[in-house]
């Protein structure tokens, strides 16, 4: 099968587009910059310009669509840009090109209202409702996605929570990061229940979406390692396994927001691009459970993480050993 | 019929399809509109029959949408027919004040409209109670059944009416508060437990917006008829001379306590008025129990269980439908039983257990048998400690069999003078030692029923206990009595340890002492009274949920005295240390001397080793019960114990720990404490005092397993099991005993209780056709025949991968040697829910550390999500050896849903 992944350049992209090249489907990947993954055509280019992903898409079987923009700050016309008109590029290039399948990788928190998520299934996307201009954009391009399954076109949404992963820059690089230079506290009690996903298990169930196209279509479904654990036991074995102290200073959760909201208009002041230690998002995210009934995405998927967190730390620690 | 709605606001949860405009003229022949729910034309199938169901004031057709909702499913369906009565709810606004007689023949008028074809059950809430019972005695060819809500027909003799409707029929008041302002209607939701909804609290409101709407409010207060001036007078009187009618009828009394207006007097009044009635108190609603409790659930089963089955006859029938139903018995059915079972007894499932016939009395040994055989013996029959309590030789006041049988002769004889008639309740509310047996066996002889509720229920599950069971005199020491004084409890009271006369006894208003009692000449006693008769109600611990009445007969206790007897082998030679609060009230009745430690039997913890040991020598006691909160504390006392109390111990053959699992490193201290004793773990309850046992060497030689092991039934007890399935629900017909299937455990004996006391749906979902006990315990066998016990069924987990019982795994985790205690729980819906570890432990509190957490997953077995260190984990009140795994559970959830 021709396979096109976009966004390969993240943890999780590049590890879709390996495995489905190891299995021998015929993949291209579509990004900015190159790759550098082995066994894959590359295509450079970005989903906001329509005419450079319509040349990628031509003659493709199958798209998993991972580029997005993934912060948790910055203008909100940015996050539009990518994660809504991208979204209708790529369905307008598909609907010209006659490319009949769509694994759009969404997030849970497309329909995360702030609350705790306790034993839940997969919301509706909320562009209204869900926090953060990362989760308002990613929830409007699901609803797009989704809307677009029809008889020439099966699409299937998977949102993957928190993945994480030898090589990951996104979540663990900064937890380590943080925790290194004593900046990570635990917002409230620390003992919120959170849902994680290891990379590949989410890499196994993109892939399962994709082969289990024909009875997911028209879903959303929410992927995790169905191991949740409390904030702080997941930033102590993440500590761990980089030989870094885990955090032990709890803010509570009413500073931890004003400070969020705060440092939110510090930094939109001063237009500064790079992360800020601590936002409102971040602020409930820590704070407030997240985690899933899984039973129903197993099911449909026919799949199970192959990987359990014990097994996930200890490759993580042998990573940062090496 | 019209669907002429227009103006009307549905209220949530109502189905518009039930929604019906009847236009009937009224007795001055003006035709009226009547607002009415019927969900005739919903219905999947034709309805076995009508409920009709007669709203009271200030509320309207919308309290019944959960029972037509109900009712409206299933393959037996019944058509309900809920009214807005006239003035009322969204019915017209007629300009005529309706009293009761008027209303009564509105009611008629609307069911002749609505040509109701078949059985009739009338359901009726508040005044709309007393309405529908009207119906009833008028509609007597097509009744059924009656049920009535919360609601009175009378104002119960000597009692005043309620404060709060008087206060609201004050000139000048009740226009204001019940029409010109809402006052009446929102105080009226207010008082719901837990509160409204803003939905439903609209549903309620919505048709009596605008005083001009509500004027039908203030003429419903208005009509309650308080003297025989009233003009309403007649016509109540009516209906209270016709309920002897409804005698045959099946009729259920559902009923929440917590009524600021009907209170628990005029369920009695109800009661003395229709003794027949099923009743059910749902101790946490209130008036308005409609939303508060499960009333739809609990009306179906009524109808199923009651109604139903007499309803093949109905039309010709002129007996009771219900009294000969055919109770369908399970089929295949297995147990595994203690030599000597007797054969099952078959009984229906009604508020009590179907009576054994008199006739099997022959062979009856009454309670009292063994003292009056002992009557002229001067030994000891009952030995308690009467020091301050903490000295180190306490003195002992010693009752002989003589004088114990003679107080107890007198006693009855006085109690009988004092008004004390046989099948009256009365509250005991005295520690253990010879005045509570006096008063106990004194009012088994003359068949009064002995009410105990221990001062281990805390004040406010002792009020509930006395309030609800009806007492009509209390035997209290002067804390019994203070309480009994201050929270206004019912009957007249008998003091103990206070003189009658002095200043405290009318202070307390006493009205005889016990002490003058035991001087009563010696009367003629009424005959003894029958083995199906009431005995005594004692109440759960109410680990789970508020603490229930538990009723025992005659031929109970009985039972319970032959078990113990047959269980230990014990003989009169023998003599026990009774420390343990059940067991404690049987010396006389088994024959045996009995010897109270100094210590209050209500704190287990309370028992040290010196009093323990003392006790013993007082008598030379052969056997010791006590409960393993009391052990423990003996073991941790035990270094005080000097030389000679260590003697006493030494002839001790025999020690019962009842009352929780007991750990076997526990009894295993023990034994060197008691060295001659076998040490043995009956497993019981309330309900079943005895139903298996196990000793020391077995639970040694069979070591961990998953649960507590507690051994095999004894001899004339069945267990079986009712298998559990993948949502960790009990069968509700299946049983088995095949090994390791874990189900709730079922019991059958003679001993087993009666019936809870006015709990006839808690009664009906405990109690099987053919007279099994649920325990609300799960277990499995061993291949063996040995039970096991692994929690309660409320605490079993249903996770995605099927259920989990907690005591297995607790177990498991209390091996991680940092841990001192552990319980599991689940959080997350039912079908997903995750396990946790909370721990009691040598840790900081909080998210256990990486280290214990890897421990504590590595013992337990099982994916737990998050384990937890807690500073204390919350303990029931009663026995303060079991983890109340609810509340933990609670806890859990907020902690890791990020309680900030």
């Amino acid at each position: 099968m021709k396979v096109l992944v976009t966004g390969a350049s993240g943890m999780l992209g590049g590890g879709v587009a390996q495995q489905l090249a190891a299995r021998g489907d015929e993949v291209t990947v579509f990004q900015r910059r190159p790759s550098s993954l082995i066994g894959v055509r590359e295509v450079t280019g970005d989903v906001t310009d329509p005419t450079s992903v319509r040349k990628a898409v031509e003659g493709m079987d199958a798209v998993v669509h991972l580029a997005a923009k993934v912060n948790v700050t910055g203008p909100w016309a940015e996050y539009a840009a990518v994660n809504i008109d991208g979204v209708r590029n790529l369905l307008g290039a598909l609907r010209e090109t006659g490319v009949p399948r769509l694994v759009h990788v969404s997030s849970p928190s497309v329909a995360h209202h702030g609350h705790a998520l306790v034993g839940a299934g997969a919301g509706p996307a909320d562009p209204e409702r869900a926090r953060g201009n990362y989760a308002r954009s990613k929830a409007a391009g699901e609803q797009l996605a989704l809307a677009a399954d029809g008889p020439d076109l099966a699409v299937v949404a998977i949102r993957p929570h928190l993945v994480w992963g030898p090589g990951d820059t996104q979540l663990v690089g900064r937890i380590v990061q943080r925790a290194r230079e004593g900046r990570l506290p635990l917002v409230g009690s620390g003992a919120a229940l959170i849902d994680t996903t290891y990379v590949d298990n989410a890499v196994d169930a993109t892939i399962a979406a994709l082969d289990r196209i024909e009875t997911a279509r028209g879903e959303a479904l929410v992927v995790t390692n169905g191991e949740p654990r409390p904030v702080e036991e997941i930033f102590a074995r993440l500590c761990l396994s980089a030989g870094v102290a885990a955090p032990t200073r709890h803010v509570p959760f009413g500073v931890a927001w004003l400070a969020g909201a705060a440092v939110e208009g510090v930094w939109a002041l001063g237009k500064r691009r790079d992360d800020p230690p601590l936002t409102r998002f971040l602020a409930e995210q820590l704070a407030t459970a997240h985690w899933f009934d899984q039973s129903h995405t197993r099911a449909v998927l026919d799949w199970t993480p192959a990987v359990g967190l014990e097994e996930g730390f200890e490759r993580m620690r042998q990573w940062y050993a090496a | 019929m019209s669907s002429r709605t227009a103006g009307i606001r549905l209220g949530h949860g109502v189905d518009p399809d039930w929604v019906r405009s009847v236009r009937v003229p009224d007795s001055s022949n003006v035709v009226r509109t009547w607002h009415v729910l019927d969900n005739h034309n919903s219905l999947p199938t034709a309805p076995v029959g009508t409920v009709l169901a007669v709203h009271g004031n200030p509320t309207s057709s919308y309290l019944w949408r959960h029972v037509m909702a109900e009712l409206s499913t299933g393959e037996r369906p019944w058509r309900v027919i809920a009214m807005d009565q006239l003035n009322m709810g969204w019915s017209e606004r007629t300009g005529v004040q309706r009293r009761l007689g008027l209303r009564l023949d509105d009611l008629d008028r609307l069911t002749e409209a609505l040509q109701i074809e078949g059985p009739v059950v009338t359901l009726g809430h508040d005044w709309g109670g007393c309405i529908s019972l009207g119906w009833a005695t008028r509609n007597r060819a097509r009744l059924a059944g009656v049920a009535v809500l919360n609601t009175a027909v009378h104002q119960p003799p000597g009692s005043a009416l309620p404060g709060l409707i008087a206060a609201a029929r004050l000139p000048g008041v009740r226009r204001l508060v019940t029409a010109t302002s809402p006052v009446f209607l929102q105080g009226t939701l207010a008082i719901a437990h837990p509160q409204l909804s803003a939905e439903v609290r609209a549903g309620y409101l919505d048709p009596y917006r605008g005083a001009d709407r509500r004027t039908g409010i203030d003429e419903f207060v208005e009509d309650i008829p308080v003297s025989p001036e009233h003009p309403s007078w007649d016509a109540l009187e009516g209906i209270v001379q016709e309920l002897p009618k409804l005698a045959d009828v099946p009729a259920l009394m559902l009923w929440g306590p917590r009524d600021p207006v009907f209170t628990d007097l005029y369920l009695r009044d109800l009661r003395a008025r229709l003794p027949h009635a099923q009743v059910h108190r749902f101790e946490k609603a209130g008036h308005m129990i409609a939303e508060d409790a499960p009333v739809a659930t609990a009306l179906r089963q009524w109808l199923e269980d009651a109604i139903e089955p007499g309803l093949q006859n109905f039309g010709q029938r002129t007996s009771v439908p219900g009294s000969g139903a055919d109770t369908s018995v399970p089929g295949a059915q297995t147990s595994v039983a203690g030599s000597g079972a007797p054969a099952p007894e078959v009984s229906g499932v009604s508020e009590q257990r179907t009576s054994v016939p008199d006739a099997a009395a022959g062979e009856r040994r009454p309670l009292w048998a063994a003292l009056d055989e002992r009557a002229g013996e001067l030994g000891a029959a009952l030995v308690e400690a009467t020091g301050n309590g903490h000295e180190r030789t306490a003195s002992w006041r010693t009752t002989s069999w003589l004088a114990l049988s003679n107080d107890v002769a007198r006693v009855a004889s006085g109690l009988l003078a004092f008004g004390v008639k046989p099948g009256d309740r009365v509250a005991l509310l005295v520690p253990p030692g010879a005045d509570l047996t006096v008063a106990l066996y004194a009012c088994a002889r003359i068949g009064a029923v002995a009410v105990i509720a221990d001062a281990g229920l805390g004040l406010p599950g002792l009020h509930r206990a006395i309030r609800g069971a009806a007492v009509r005199h209390v035997i209290a020491i002067d804390r019994g009595l203070a309480a009994a004084r201050a929270l206004r409890w019912p009957g007249r009271r008998i003091s103990v340890g206070v003189p009658a006369g002095s200043a405290k006894a009318r202070l307390l208003g006493v009205s005889v002492a016990l002490e003058d009692l035991k001087n009563s000449s010696i009367s003629e006693l009424p005959a003894e009274p029958g083995p199906n008769d009431e005995a005594m109600v004692i109440f759960t611990s109410g680990s789970t949920g508020p603490a229930k009445g538990v009723v025992y007969t005659h031929r109970q206790l009985e039972g319970v005295r032959d078990a113990l007897t047959n269980a230990y082998g014990l003989r009169g030679s023998d003599r026990f240390v009774a420390a343990f609060a059940p067991f404690a009230l049987f010396g006389p009745a088994l024959g045996v001397p009995s010897v109270v430690p100094d210590m209050d039997v209500t704190a287990p913890r309370t028992l040290t080793a010196t009093a323990l040991a003392q006790a013993a020598r007082a008598v030379d006691a052969t056997m010791v019960f006590a409960s393993p909160a009391a052990l423990a504390n003996v073991l941790l006392t035990s270094v005080d114990l000097a030389a000679a109390d260590r003697e006493g111990l030494k002839h001790v053959r025999l020690l019962l720990s009842a009352g929780s699992p007991v750990p076997a490193p526990l009894l295993t201290s023990l034994q060197a404490l008691l060295p001659a004793a076998s040490l043995h773990t009956p497993y019981g309850m309330t309900e079943a005092l005895l139903v298996t046992d196990v000793d020391l060497p077995e639970l040694l030689a069979t070591g961990p397993g998953n649960g507590v092991l507690v051994g095999k039934p004894l001899p004339g007890v069945e267990v079986t099991l009712s298998p559990l399935d993948h949502t960790g629900a009990a069968a509700a017909e299946e049983t088995t005993s095949k090994p390791d299937v874990t189900g709730e455990i079922l019991v059958r004996a003679a001993h087993v209780k009666n019936h809870y006391d006015q709990l006839w749906f808690t009664q009906r979902n405990t109690a099987t056709a053919d007279g099994w006990h649920r325990t609300g315990d799960v277990g499995h066998f061993d291949a063996e025949g040995r039970l096991w016990v692994e929690g309660r069924l409320v605490h079993v987990l249903a996770t995605a991968d099927g259920f989990v019982t907690p005591v297995g795994v607790e177990q498991r985790i209390e091996t991680v040697p940092e841990v001192e205690r552990a319980a599991l729980v689940g959080i997350g819906p039912a079908g997903a829910q995750r396990l946790v570890a909370v721990l009691e432990a040598d840790s900081p509190a909080g998210v256990a550390t990486t280290d214990l957490a890897d421990e504590v997953r590595q013992a337990a077995g099982v994916d737990l999500v998050a384990v937890l260190v807690i500073d204390g984990l919350k303990t029931d009140i009663r026995h303060n050896s079991k983890i109340d795994r609810t509340e933990v559970a609670r806890w859990a959830e907020g902690r890791l849903a990020g309680s900030r």
